[in-house]
């Protein structure tokens, strides 16, 4: 792979259901080894930015580079190696309700990868320790997860190829503000040791100051600002104003000025 | 691809390993064998030193077999060094210090001849507990019909008539089809059969008979049992995933009373008329290949008809319908109740509610025929 410094491109891009257009010229580029943020009112089209980026969706108009691959221009193989080098986080975790736990996340390196049964349980117990799971864990079925854990553990099944690039949506979605806490601190752990890139589509103020290094602000289908919660914060745009500076955002801009 | 990924030397006791290229997923599994071999090669080595200067790609794959690599020499009391580990990768290599220490449970695995025992017992127990719920699902309606009854102003007919609208009015074009081939096909064989004695007519009175008295109902009532009762079943599990029977119930309704009681009450009243339908139906196809290939005019076959069969007949019929309508039902709803988390719960549920009404529906016309052999019926 040859080293450019936005791994993900995004151009004018526009989607939209029947009538309505949900992102409307779109541009947006995601550098290497950042952790980006993406906030917006809700409807904003956040979910619909990613599931757009990773082909869920389809596009109407616009172009999209993933990794140097133009998802549109790609044949059936490139895409599967493209998919490969990509880790996606469900917002509902998205396990597979039939398997366990560690089965889950050996499932992408079942498929994928030529290795021992062995390195691939030992592989799997890793991974769900790096993500805080126990490997008492690794036996049990999704519905037998709290949410907390059901979040870490689709995002070791996430982290299970030792992606490039993961795609997180709303991580932090229904967890208590403690659990919530500890996993924008276990995205920042993992994306320094992995030096992966990731992509957060999020609602979670809190995440925004901890977890990521630059914030994209999507509104009218557009991102209206982008750079780091300095920039944030000097911005005059009257949706960004009143997300960071109101009620809630304004609790922690000021404790952000007094650090 | 084609890269030396580890290479070794032995130095009098100390093995020397140089390691290169990609230590990622992709050659996770070239590397593990590597990696095996190595260790077997050597086994006079008293200590091993590991380069890992040559290494282009690193991931947590990587650092794992070097990590696994290492403890092996140091638990078998031998020293191992790793060096040429760029900074940046010093953070993996921790990471994966940290991980798989315990060992992991192990599922308990059972003598297989204890475990089909188990089952053997369990699926007995199985068709215990599922009578238990039959009964109680059986109960629990019963109670809302009784006080739907005291208060019909809380009946929900809306819901009645959509379950209606699906249930029976768009069941009727499949099951007309169905059960004018089954009349067409009995009057074929049976023409067939009694050609032999030249007693062709006879066959008028196999289609009337058998279609009025048991096919009609059984067919409709399998028909019934695979559409409708399936997707009550799918229906009511989907809700239960998705805790909306849960949310019904903290709003003080009666998920009996609002979600299955219309469908049951549904389904007594559909079958009687499906089967009627499906009856006329099949005496329609039965008439149409005795003429076509019997060569039995319409006015003999009928008049054949009203000689064969009686009011006996066409009521044996339709008194087992709605009770066929009411096993259907709540075998199907019950079922759904029972989902639990996982999808393959919920297809495991949606067949068995399939496979139990069929079953249950062929047991009760069979108990229906001793009743009205006895009666006289």
């Amino acid at each position: 792979m040859t080293k450019e410094n936005a791994v993900i491109k995004v151009r004018d891009l526009e989607v939209g259901f029947g009538d309505q257009t949900i992102l409307d010229h779109l541009n947006l580029d995601v550098r290497e080894a950042e952790i980006l943020g993406v906030v917006g009112g809700s409807g904003a089209g956040k979910s619909v930015l990613l599931r757009t980026i990773i082909g869920l969706v389809p596009k109407r108009r616009g172009s999209i580079e993933v990794l140097g691959v133009d998802l549109a221009k790609a044949n059936e193989a490139e895409r599967r190696v493209l998919e490969r080098r990509w880790g996606v986080l469900f917002q509902q975790g998205a396990l597979f309700s039939s398997l366990t736990v560690r089965q889950n996340v050996q499932f992408p390196m079942r498929e994928n990868l030529e290795i021992s049964q062995n390195l691939m349980d030992e592989m799997s117990i890793a991974k769900l320790e790096m993500v805080g799971l126990t490997p008492q864990d690794a036996n049990k079925f999704p519905s037998e997860l709290s949410g907390g854990m059901t979040k870490r553990a689709a995002l070791a099944r996430a982290l299970a190829l030792d992606p490039e690039i993961v795609f997180l949506d709303e991580p932090t979605s229904g967890l208590d503000p403690i659990s919530a806490g500890d996993f924008d601190e276990l995205i920042r752990t993992l994306q320094q040791t992995l030096e992966i890139t990731v992509f957060m589509v999020t609602h979670d103020l809190e995440s925004l100051y901890t977890a990521c290094d630059r914030i994209a602000v999507l509104a009218d289908g557009k991102v209206v600002a982008d750079g780091t919660i300095a920039n944030m914060l000097e911005s005059e745009h009257p949706w960004v104003k009143t997300y960071f500076q109101g009620k809630r955002g304004g609790m922690l801009a000021d404790r952000q000025m007094n650090a | 691809m084609g890269e030396v990924l580890l290479t070794h030397k032995l130095k009098g006791e100390r093995l020397e390993l140089a390691a290169g290229g990609s230590w990622t997923a992709t050659h996770a599994g070239e590397l593990e064998a590597l990696v095996e071999r190595v260790t077997g090669e050597a086994p006079e080595a008293k200590d091993v030193s590991i380069d890992m200067a040559g290494v282009r790609e690193f991931d947590t794959f990587g650092a794992w077999l070097l990590e696994r690599l290492t403890r092996q020499w140091t638990k078998s009391g031998r020293e191992a060094v790793v060096v040429g580990l760029p900074e940046h990768d010093l953070g993996l290599i921790e990471e994966m210090q940290g991980v798989n220490l315990e060992a992991v449970p192990k599922p308990v695995r059972q003598n297989p001849l204890v475990n089909s025992f188990a089952a053997f017992g369990r699926a007995g127990v199985d068709f215990g507990h599922d009578l238990v719920i039959f009964a109680g699902m059986l109960g629990a309606v019963s109670v809302s019909l009784a006080r739907v009854v005291l208060h019909p102003r809380d009946y929900r007919l809306t819901s009645t008539i959509h379950q209606f609208d699906r249930v029976a009015w768009q069941a009727v074009p499949i099951i007309l089809l169905i059960t004018f081939l089954i009349g067409a096909i009995i009057s074929q064989q049976g023409i067939f059969h009694f050609r032999r004695f030249g007693a062709e007519l006879y066959s008028v009175d196999l289609v009337a008979i058998l279609v009025l008295r048991e096919i009609g109902v059984l067919i409709v009532a399998i028909m019934v049992a695979g559409r409708s009762g399936s997707s009550y079943t799918a229906e009511l599990g989907a809700m239960k995933m998705r805790e909306e029977i849960d949310a019904l119930r903290t709003m003080g309704f009666d998920p009996i009373e609002v979600l299955i009681l219309p469908r049951i009450l549904v389904l007594v009243v559909a079958l009687p008329v499906l089967t009627f339908l499906g009856s006329m139906a099949a005496l329609y196809g039965g008439g149409l290949v005795a003429l076509l290939y019997g060569g039995i005019s319409p006015e003999i076959y009928i008049s054949r008809l009203s000689d064969a069969i009686s009011l006996t007949h066409f009521k044996v019929g339709m008194i087992k319908a709605p009770f066929m309508g009411l096993v259907i039902g709540i075998v199907a709803c019950a079922a759904g109740l029972r989902v639990k988390g996982s999808a393959e719960s919920l297809g495991l549920q949606t067949t068995n509610s399939v496979v139990q009404s069929i079953f249950l529906v062929v047991v009760l016309d069979g108990l229906f025929a001793i009743f009205f052999a006895s009666i006289g019926m």
